[in-house]
Parts: C-alpha cells; sequence; structure tokens
C-alpha cells in the first residue's frame, strides 16, 4: 500500500500564463511523486510530477492569499502553487527538498517502479538494443578491426565497457600503454566504422602530453588507427574544446596532440564550449521562456544572449566535418575533449547520425544512445543530478545532442523515421529515472547495481509504443535518404530555430494547435484499415462470383467499419481560446464612468474586472465554442502529459480516488 | 515610346548565370521589352530564366577588366548574377534593365501588353461584386443597406464605388461624414459575425482637430451600427500619442463623450518608412554571409519585423476578441484607414469567418479589404528590400499581412485551404505581374486605367483547376470555429518561405509536401475504391436475394 507524506487541501495551482486560471485542489506528496488533484470538476484532473524531475523548488514571500512554492522541472515544467498556510509551505518544501535530492540509487523510482511486466518480458526488453549486434551491422569485427579483451574486467579503464573495438594492428601492448598516456584511460576506441570506404571515427579523452610529452605507444595507437583505413594516409585528430581551454590543460599536464609526434596526422581544434557554459547558457535561455508576455525584442535578444543556438550550431559543425571528413574524404577521425564523455559522445553520434540512415530509425536511434552514451561511460548520474551531488557537474549534454537531431528533423523532414515526440520522450526519460537505462556513470556501475535485473528498460517502453512516435512523412526508400545527410554549413545561422517544444513544452498555449504529424498519422492508419477492407471485400467479391448461388450467409459486419473513420485534427477544441492579446486585457478600457477624458480611455481592467462589472459585456462569453476551454489550457494537466510521463500506475490512481 | 530604342544590346551570348544552390551555367541573354530572359543548352536540354523588369528591385553593375557583372536584386528577395563578356554590351544591358525596371507609366507595364495563352473560363475582374457580398450580408440582417453615393468615386476617391452603411444613414448625411474623416473614408460595414450579430466597421480618422470638432452624421452613424443596448469598440491602431499628435494636423480620435456607447483602445502598429526600413533591414540579416550566430540573432532582434508582426497579430486578435467574446461591435481605423486598418480588419475575419480560409474566400478577402478599400498598392509596392531610391510611401504592408496570415496557418496547418505557396505567390504578384488585378491604388484608378478591359486578372488564371492544385493545402479540413493564434514570441517564427526562400535548399522540404499530398491521394483513392466494390458487392447481394426469392 501506498502512502502519501503529506496532504495539503486548498492549494492553487497557477497559469504562468493567465492568473486567471488558477484551480483550487489537494496537494499530495508521495515517496515517489508531487500529485496535484483539482477540485470539483468531475474529471478530478490530476498533474504529476516525479520527485527525480524537480530540479528546483523556491519559497517566496508569503502573501495575502498564502505562500507560495515555485518548482522547477528538468523537463522544462515550472509549477507554481499557492499554499494557504505558511506551516504547511515550509512542511512541503522540506519535504520537497529531501524528496528531490536521493542519496542512494535504491531510492530512484526505477526500484520501485512496476510496469506489471514478468521477468521474461523484463529481459527480453533489455535485450532489445544489443550493441554486438550493432558493431555486426557496422561490419565489425573485420581485417582491420577486433573486440580486445583488455578492458575484461574494467581493469584498463573503469568508464569504458568490457567490449571496446581497436585496430587488428593494436596489441595489448599498445592500448594499455596508450591508456596510461590518456585523462582516466580512456583509449582511442571505436565509435563507428564506415563499411563503404573502412573509414571511421574513434573516439578518446585528451592526451596527458604536457608541453612536451610523448608516448610512444600512443602514436603506435593512431598509427594503427591510420592502417585500419587503407584508402587514407592520415587521420584526423578533432580536439572538440575551444583551442584556449586546450591550451590551457597543458599546464596541467594534459593537452593535445602534437602533430609533430604523431606521424600523418592532421590535428583541428572545433571550438565546443564545456559543461559549465553549457549550463550557464541553459540557464540564461530558461529564463528567457519563463518571462511573462515578453516582448519580441525581449525574446531574441534574451535567447542570442543565453547562447544557446550558437552552442546548438558548434555541435553541429563539428559532427559534420566529421561526417564530411568520413562520408567524402574517406578518412578516418579521432574525436576527444577533455575526459571524451561529454563533447566527445555529442559530436560522434551527430556524426553518426549524419552519416547513417540507420541511426535515423526508431531502433537505430535507440542504438546510438545506447553506443555513444551509455557504454561508453556518458556520467548520466552527475549530468542529470539523479543522486544528490556536486551542482557543478550538472549540464544539459546528451539535451544538446537531442535538440540537434531536432534542428536536423526541422531540415530533413523525410529522414527520420520518429517524430518530435519521441524525442521529448527520451529527454523526460533521461530525468525521470522510471527506467534503469540511463542510471549511474558507467557499465561497470550498473552491472554492479544489477540493474538489468531490478528495472526496466526505456527501449522496449518505447518500442512497444511505437505507433506514437512514427513520423508519417519518413521515406526509407528515398535515395537521398539512403546516405550521408548533407546539412547546410554555408551561412545558415537562420536555419537553427529556438525549440518551443521542448523548453516551453508544458506550455500549450504557445504551441500550434493543430498538428500535421497526428494528422497525417490517423489518415494513414484509417489507409491501413481501408487496405484491409478492400481486401475482405474483393475476396467476397470473388467467392460470390464463383459460387453465383447465393450463399450469402456471409453478411459481415465490416459495412459499419469505416463509419468510424471520420477524422478530426483532434485539437480543434485548442483551436477555441484566445490568447491573452493585451497583456490580461489591459488595453480594454476602463468601464467606469469616468468618461469623456482621453487618457482615461487607455486605462486598462483585466477580463475578470470587466466581466463582474458589466454583465452586458460578458453576455457572450459562454458561446459553443467557448466550452471546450477547460481542457485546453491547464498549465500542466493530465492532458499535456503523455500517459507514461506521469508515471503513475493504477494502484496509486485507486488509492487517490478512494 | 519604341522599347527597341531603350535596348541598345538585346542579346549577349557567353553570360554566365550564378544562383545560389544551382552550378553557374553559360547562356545566351536576350532583353525585351518586359523581360529579362536567359536560356542555356546543356545537354540537350534548355533550361529558361524568365524575368519580368518590373521586378528588378536594383541592378548593380562591376568590372573586371572586360569582364563586366550584373547582380540583379528582385522584389521577390531572388538574387542572381550575370557575367557578360565585353564592356559596352556589359554596361548596355545594365542602363537598359535600369531604364525597363522602372518606368513611369503604368500603362507601359507588362499587364497591358500580356496575352493569355490559356483559356479564360472566368473572368476574375467579375468574381468578387460588392452586390455578391451585399447578398450574402442580406440573409442575414436587414440593418444595412449597399449605397452607390459614391458611384463616380467623387465623394471619396479611395473607395469603391458601391458601400455598404448602415441602413438608417441617409446618402446626405454620410456626404458630410465624409467630410468629417480624413481623406472622406467615412465608416463602412467590413464584417458582419453571423453567430451574434455583431459587426466590424473600418474608416479613416475623424477630423477633431485641436479644438475638437464634432460632426453629429459621424456620432449618428457610428450609433447606429450598434443594436440597442450593445456597446462597441473603437480600435486605434496609432498609439495614444500619436494620435494627439495627429490632432495638431487637423486628425484626431472620437473623443469618449461624444460616442458614450463606444470605447477606445490605442495599439501601436508601425507605417511607412519604419516597416520599409525593418524589411530592408530583416533582408539584409537574411542575405548576411557571417557564420556567426550572435550576428543573426541580434540583426534579426534589430531588424523589428517580428515585432510588426505580433503587434498586428495582437491587435487583430483583439478586434476579434472583442467581437466574438465580448459581444460587442468593433470600428478600427489608424490615420487613412488605408493600412493598419486594413491588416486588423482582414486578420480578424480570418480568425473569425472560416470561408476567409477558404481559397475563394480568401480571394474575396484580398479583393474586399485590400484591393476595393484602398490600399494604394502601387505605391506601397514600387519597391522592395533593395532599392536604393526610398520614397517615403513605400511600404510592406501587404507582405505585413501575408505574413500574419503564414503565422495563423502554421499554427492551425489544417484550417486553410490553401496553402503557403499561395501566399508566397500573391506577395509576388503584388510587386511584379504579368496581371492587371494589383495595378493602380485604388478602384478609382484602375477604372480610369481600364484595367478590366485591357488586362487580365490574376484571379482568372489561379482559379482554374491547373493552377489551384499548386495552391491547395493537402490536410485541410474545414473547421467551423473562430481559431485564435498564439502571439507569444515563441509561436511566432521567421517567414522562411518568403525571406529564406533564396538562401536555403528547398528539396527536403518540397519533398515532404510531397509526400503528405501522396499519402492523401492514396487515402482517397482507396476510400473511393472501397465506396465502389461496396456498392457492387450490395448489388449483387440484392440480386441474389431476389433470385433466391423467386
Amino acid at each position: 500500500l501506498c502512502h502519501f507524506f503529506i496532504q495539503v487541501e486548498n492549494v492553487r495551482l497557477l497559469d504562468r500564463l493567465s492568473s486567471r486560471k488558477a484551480v483550487l485542489g489537494t496537494l499530495y506528496l508521495t515517496a515517489t511523486h508531487v500529485i496535484f488533484v483539482e477540485n470539483g470538476s468531475e474529471t478530478r484532473k490530476e498533474t504529476w510530477v516525479l520527485h527525480s524531475q524537480i530540479s528546483s523548488i523556491e519559497k517566496q514571500a508569503t502573501t495575502a492569499t498564502g505562500c507560495p512554492l515555485l518548482i522547477r522541472c528538468k523537463n522544462f515544467q515550472v509549477i507554481q502553487l499557492v499554499i494557504p498556510q505558511e506551516r504547511d509551505c515550509h512542511d512541503v518544501y522540506i519535504s520537497l527538498i529531501r524528496l528531490a535530492r536521493p542519496v542512494k540509487y535504491e531510492e530512484l523510482y526505477c526500484f520501485s517502479f512496476n510496469p506489471k511486466l514478468d521477468k521474461e518480458e523484463r529481459e527480453q526488453g533489455w535485450k532489445l538494443v544489443d550493441l554486438n549486434e550493432e558493431y555486426n551491422r557496422m561490419g565489425v569485427p573485420n581485417n582491420y578491426w577486433q573486440i580486445c579483451d583488455v578492458n575484461r574486467d574494467y581493469g584498463v579503464c573503469d568508464s569504458y565497457p568490457t567490449e571496446v573495438y581497436v585496430p587488428k594492428s593494436a596489441t595489448a601492448h599498445i592500448i594499455v600503454g596508450s591508456s596510461k598516456f590518456r585523462s582516466r584511460r580512456r583509449f582511442p576506441a571505436l565509435s563507428y566504422y564506415c563499411k563503404d570506404n573502412n573509414a571511421s571515427i574513434c573516439r578518446s579523452s585528451q592526451p596527458l602530453s604536457g608541453f612536451s610529452a610523448r608516448c610512444l605507444e600512443d602514436e603506435q595507437m593512431l598509427q594503427a588507427i591510420r592502417k585500419a583505413n587503407p584508402g587514407s594516409d592520415f587521420i584526423y585528430v578533432v580536439d572538440t574544446r575551444p583551442k584556449l581551454n586546450a591550451m590551457a590543460n597543458r599546464a596541467a599536464g594534459k593537452g593535445y596532440e602534437n602533430e609533430d609526434n604523431y606521424s600523418n596526422i592532421k590535428f583541428q581544434f572545433i571550438g565546443i564550449e564545456n559543461i559549465h557554459v553549457m549550463r550557464n547558457s541553459l540557464q540564461k535561455m530558461l529564463e528567457v521562456c519563463e518571462l511573462k508576455s515578453p516582448s519580441m525584442s525581449d525574446f531574441l535578444w534574451g535567447l542570442e544572449n543565453s547562447g544557446w543556438l550558437k552552442h546548438i550550431k558548434a555541435i553541429m559543425d563539428a559532427g559534420i566535418f566529421i561526417a564530411k571528413a568520413v562520408a567524402e574524404e574517406g578518412v578516418s577521425v579521432l574525436v576527444h575533449c577533455s575526459d571524451g564523455w561529454d563533447r566527445t559522445a555529442q559530436v560522434c553520434s551527430v556524426a553518426s547520425l549524419l552519416l547513417d540512415p540507420y541511426y535515423r530509425t526508431m531502433k537505430g536511434f535507440m542504438v546510438l544512445i545506447e553506443k555513444d552514451w551509455v557504454s561508453f561511460g556518458h556520467k548520466f548520474n552527475h549530468r542529470y543530478g539523479n543522486l544528490d551531488g556536486d551542482p557543478k557537474e550538472i549540464s544539459p549534454v546528451i539535451d544538446q545532442f537531442i535538440e540537434c537531431v531536432w534542428q536536423l528533423m526541422e531540415q530533413f523532414p523525410c529522414a527520420f523515421e520518429f517524430n518530435e515526440r519521441f524525442l521529448i520522450h527520451i529527454q523526460h526519460h533521461v530525468y525521470s529515472c522510471q527506467f534503469g537505462n540511463f542510471l549511474c556513470n558507467s557499465q561497470k556501475e550498473r552491472r554492479e547495481l544489477k540493474i538489468q535485473e531490478r528495472t526496466y528498460s526505456l527501449w522496449a517502453h518505447l518500442w512497444k509504443n511505437r505507433a506514437d512516435y512514427l513520423n508519417p512523412l519518413y521515406r526509407s526508400d528515398h535515395s537521398k535518404h539512403q546516405g550521408t545527410l548533407h546539412p547546410q554549413i554555408a551561412p545558415c545561422n537562420f536555419l537553427y530555430k529556438f525549440w518551443s517544444g521542448m523548453y516551453n513544452r508544458f506550455e500549450k498555449g504557445l504551441h500550434p494547435r493543430q498538428s500535421v504529424t497526428d494528422y497525417l498519422m490517423a489518415v494513414k492508419e484509417e489507409t491501413q484499415q481501408l487496405e484491409e477492407e478492400l481486401e475482405v471485400l474483393g475476396e467476397r467479391l470473388a467467392n460470390l462470383q464463383k459460387s453465383q448461388l447465393g450463399d450469402n450467409k456471409v453478411k459481415s459486419k465490416q459495412q459499419d467499419r469505416s463509419k468510424q473513420l471520420r477524422l478530426s485534427t483532434s485539437n480543434n477544441s485548442l483551436a477555441n481560446t484566445p490568447q491573452e492579446y493585451s497583456n490580461d486585457l489591459k488595453s480594454f478600457p476602463s468601464r467606469s464612468p469616468s468618461q469623456g477624458d482621453e487618457e482615461d480611455s487607455a486605462l486598462i481592467l483585466t477580463q475578470d474586472n470587466l466581466k463582474s462589472s458589466d454583465p452586458d459585456l460578458s453576455a457572450n462569453s459562454d458561446q459553443e465554442s467557448g466550452v471546450e476551454d477547460l481542457s485546453c489550457r491547464s498549465p500542466s494537466g493530465g492532458g499535456c502529459l503523455p500517459s507514461e510521463d506521469s508515471g503513475k500506475d493504477s494502484d496509486e490512481a485507486v488509492f487517490l480516488a478512494g | 515610346m519604341e522599347f527597341a530604342e531603350l535596348i541598345k544590346t538585346p542579346r549577349a551570348d557567353n553570360v554566365v548565370l550564378h544562383r545560389p544552390f544551382h552550378a553557374a551555367v553559360e547562356g545566351t541573354l536576350c532583353l525585351t521589352g518586359h523581360h529579362l530572359i536567359f536560356s542555356s543548352r546543356r545537354h540537350d536540354n534548355t533550361e529558361e530564366l524568365w524575368l519580368l523588369h518590373s521586378n528588378i528591385d536594383s541592378c548593380e553593375k562591376r568590372f573586371v577588366g572586360s569582364l563586366g557583372t550584373i547582380v540583379i536584386k528582385c522584389k521577390d528577395l531572388r538574387i542572381i548574377q550575370l557575367d557578360i563578356p565585353g564592356m559596352e554590351e556589359c554596361l548596355n544591358i545594365a542602363s537598359s534593365i535600369e531604364v525597363l525596371s522602372t518606368l513611369d507609366s503604368v500603362t507601359l507595364l507588362y499587364p497591358f501588353f500580356y496575352r493569355p495563352m490559356f483559356e479564360v473560363l472566368e473572368d476574375g475582374w467579375r468574381s468578387f461584386l460588392p452586390d455578391q457580398e451585399f447578398e450574402l450580408l442580406s440573409s442575414a440582417t436587414d440593418e444595412w443597406r449597399l449605397s452607390c453615393i459614391n458611384k463616380e468615386f467623387s465623394v471619396c476617391p479611395s473607395y469603391p464605388p458601391v458601400v455598404i452603411i448602415p441602413k438608417c444613414i441617409t446618402d446626405e448625411e454620410l456626404r458630410k461624414v465624409a467630410m468629417f474623416r480624413h481623406g472622406s473614408r467615412f465608416p463602412v460595414l467590413s464584417y458582419y459575425h453571423r453567430k451574434n450579430g455583431m459587426i466590424m466597421m473600418r474608416s479613416s480618422q475623424p477630423l477633431t482637430g485641436t479644438n475638437g470638432r464634432r460632426c453629429k452624421e459621424d456620432e449618428k452613424l457610428i450609433n447606429a451600427s450598434l443594436r440597442p443596448g450593445k456597446r462597441g469598440y473603437i480600435i486605434d491602431t496609432r498609439s495614444l500619442n500619436v494620435a494627439q499628435q495627429a490632432r495638431a494636423k487637423g486628425g484626431g480620435f472620437e473623443q469618449e463623450v461624444h460616442y458614450p456607447q463606444w470605447r477606445r483602445i490605442h495599439k501601436g502598429i508601425e507605417r511607412f518608412n519604419i516597416l520599409q526600413e525593418s524589411l530592408i533591414k530583416l533582408v539584409e540579416a537574411c542575405n548576411d554571409q557571417s557564420h556567426n550566430m550572435d550576428r543573426w540573432l541580434s540583426k534579426l532582434e534589430a531588424s523589428n519585423w517580428l515585432t510588426h508582426v505580433k503587434e498586428i497579430l495582437t491587435t487583430a486578435c483583439l478586434a476579434a476578441q472583442c467581437i466574438d467574446r465580448e459581444g460587442a461591435s468593433v470600428l478600427v481605423h489608424g490615420t487613412e484607414g488605408t493600412d493598419s486598418t486594413l491588416q486588423v480588419t482582414s486578420l480578424a475575419q480570418i480568425i473569425l469567418d472560416p470561408r476567409c480560409r477558404t481559397i475563394r474566400g480568401f480571394e474575396s478577402l484580398v479583393v474586399r479589404e485590400w484591393l476595393q478599400a484602398g490600399h494604394p498598392f502601387q505605391q506601397r509596392c514600387a519597391q522592395s528590400a533593395y532599392s536604393n531610391s526610398k520614397q517615403k510611401w513605400e511600404a510592406p504592408v501587404f507582405l505585413l499581412f501575408l505574413d500574419c496570415v503564414w503565422q495563423i496557418l502554421r499554427q492551425f496547418p489544417c484550417s486553410f485551404e490553401f496553402n503557403e505557396q499561395f501566399l508566397i505567390m500573391l506577395f509576388e504578384h503584388a510587386y511584379a505581374s504579368q496581371f492587371g488585378t494589383f495595378l493602380g491604388n485604388n478602384e478609382s484608378e484602375r477604372a480610369k486605367l481600364k484595367l478590366p478591359q485591357k488586362t487580365m486578372s490574376l484571379w482568372s488564371w489561379v482559379n482554374r483547376k491547373e493552377e489551384l492544385t499548386k495552391f491547395q493545402n493537402p490536410i485541410y479540413e474545414a473547421n467551423s470555429l473562430v481559431i485564435w493564434p498564439a502571439v507569444a514570441p515563441q509561436s511566432l517564427q521567421l517567414w522562411a518561405g518568403v525571406f529564406l526562400r533564396w538562401n536555403r535548399p528547398s528539396q527536403y522540404l518540397e519533398e515532404a509536401q510531397e509526400e503528405m499530398v501522396k499519402i492523401i491521394k492514396y487515402n482517397k483513392e482507396l476510400q473511393d475504391k472501397v465506396k465502389v466494390l461496396r456498392r457492387h458487392l450490395a448489388e449483387i447481394e440484392a440480386a441474389e436475394r431476389a433470385q433466391g426469392h423467386l
């Protein structure tokens, strides 16, 4: 039986966009969720927020109406509550601070989340994405590449997976030697292999070169990578840091490759800023998103000032550079940053996505994240603050990668099998801790925790619901999408757009009111049913014509089928809510009797006042289309969350209802 | 005047054409009275580029040795470059283009020479007549009448001959109202909201001046538009400050004491050179070759284009909200009532009236609220973003309107019968066209130019089946509701289809469009097939039953 720690009545949930739309309800705190249940209405609309989604809680100054509490979430939801009693507010605040910052993995939701699958189903789920299969698909092992087992027991590098592909000519001696010359012993390993031309993308951390140090084995390692691509006489070494940062690292005995020491490398900086810059940039952008009725200038200026799109473009540019090197020049690339687990992961996966259409399928995208992020020790726990830790470790690294994919989807609408929703849900679950995939900082830690035995896989869950994530415009057959995507790299700043679907995700009022994707998916579904019916009808006709004699018992139910298929653009209801077109309708002039004076006429009232003071004017506000208002403007309500987002299962729901 | 005199070099060979996203091609350049024609022959397929001289916004020439280069910037925002061997040829061609693209006389423009290559099934000049509109209105209300007071354009030169006014107002009273309004643009009916009987009127500013002149007839007219006990809003598209300043020049705004049932709302929609500057800056930003993201965003911001879009849309939404939600009538005006006023009244109708979201309905709206309403197209669209000669009456007012429509279309992609291409087409034709539709500044000028007799209407061409299919939105589902667009900065986007049209690769977007059409088409085919089969089956079964009964 589930219990909740705190229950507070008469709490108001505010709508950020419109002060008029506050709703009254009851607030519950359970072991895993914050739940707000609206009073009154028979639907009892619920808002569920996982504790692991909470990024900050802010208690604001008490006002006459109560004590405001602001909860900001990692999935960009912002919840504003007003709790009548200061003491209750304090209790909620203190509890949430504790609940939002678990100290042990076992406290995370995935250990209690039970989707009611049996053991076998769970195991099957974890097998959905198989990296061995993926490397085979790429074409390794082969004459040039093999699995090395030096890291079998994480003996060489504890943040690497046990199975790593390296050039065949790289002996264990070379690998171990090279690993000692690399930060955190992250030696160069295969990320992507292009079987058409043998070019590859390898990844590592920075070399410990300082101002002059060399390492023969490391030099041999890079030479081995070059030899694994016989068609090319050099490799690119791409350092994804700004040059200044890399140089500064030399003083600490780290740094970058000296072209003079390595035979046949071309060294290249591609400046992507570090996690601290990115964290601040996101922070600034979110402040812009949170502005109350900003002007266009406020918004654009703030967006520019945040630098966010500039950073996204830097990541894309790096990915494009590598994809070009591999696809067009047939040259292998070694990518690194400092530790090789943030920018390197971003850049390798963007490049892979551009190069290989497989990664643009739903399954392939899961594989890509599993390969470049999960297996190579991207520090999910630290970056996304799953457990209480150093706030300076937190940074939206994978969020940026996900946005790069979205930017590409906007430029290549037919190239991806999945849709925007798929990306948004993955982002959500990176933080939700509802599934075990992204727990911990490395494969080693996950194995020690026995994640696969104790939790469920997100990929299986997404795969089961894949119909929701399909892009109706996807054309796998199209020749243009068979190979490399070539995004425009010439002046293309304008192609990078603010992603309101992500960062203003919970403010449905800001988004297009009708979804082309949903509409087309409905049409496709209908088409499929029509195809089936056509077949059945064809058979019946053939039968009838064969047995001319009236064997018409086969009278069927099919007739009624297609009647239900009338499509509707489901969001029409949303179409029917006016926005606040003039800052709380400020421009509606005062209805007060002090008229005649021009200045007075600019006096401004909210619509509420307008209604109450003048029933005449509000008489028409309840027209047929207004009925739908309720459903579409809740700031965070049930309708907005994808069903599984809330992570509630029936037990809890029943409990609440009772 | 003979065009031949203006064309000293009618033809040049070995000219190289450069365009973004196309390989340079060599070919022959020809100049005619109205076109610049470039044709190249490569691997047996001929490629031709036809450019109307009237589409050319600016033409720059430069030389490297004897190789001349002409950069042509068009009103549809495209930029092409022609390398022409021979200094003399190049100079001749450039000077011809300069003259031919800036002809003074309207009657020398292409529409007066154009002969359609298609069969004219419907005369577009007669497709949208005020009488038809009034007939529709009469079926809903009898509170309004048609007035022919302006038959000879004698009362208001920028109004059409026939206007719709409150029934109880006589033509004599109307004459007096006209004297009280800027440019004689007295209040006329713009829209009748069938759902609740509320109306929208438009006019120009009242000439109150500094001493607060009144006009009883004006007050009577405006009040007559209200039903008993109802109230209205006057939406002045100017800020209060601007409106107050207008009084010094004899203009002004309605004093609420004199119009007690009305409340005034001021909004700040910009006009004229501010809009033109904004367009110039925006296009400059879009053509910026730098790789710097910050610079792009700050240039976009500094252009203020999206600020204008937001302001116009917001005002239109407010007007629609007053009508539909507050159950009030609305009068919209700015200064002349020919620019921001029309943006607001036409956008409000798109929000409120599903008919305006159909192709024909939208055409009718453009005719009623822009052409007949006297938006001075010829002045406003004389030049576009690249021109050096800055006249103060040029302004992208209509383009801003289309941009706002596009924003709504983007937010309600299933609620419009037409697609983005339709809007882009209207933008192009407003600035340069083989058709006479957008020539002249008002109906009076069009009548004097005898456009309906001497030129072809755009609508005659567009409304043919072959053309229409290009402009149809494959995912249109008639939506009878009012559609409320979002106007937050996050909800508005740069209209890439116009402003980045020539700077971005389009193949992937076109492909998406094709795919969409394909999905819908296949679905329709199957529906038809199923229908046929079902009927067929039913017939056979019925026949068998009949046999069985025998």
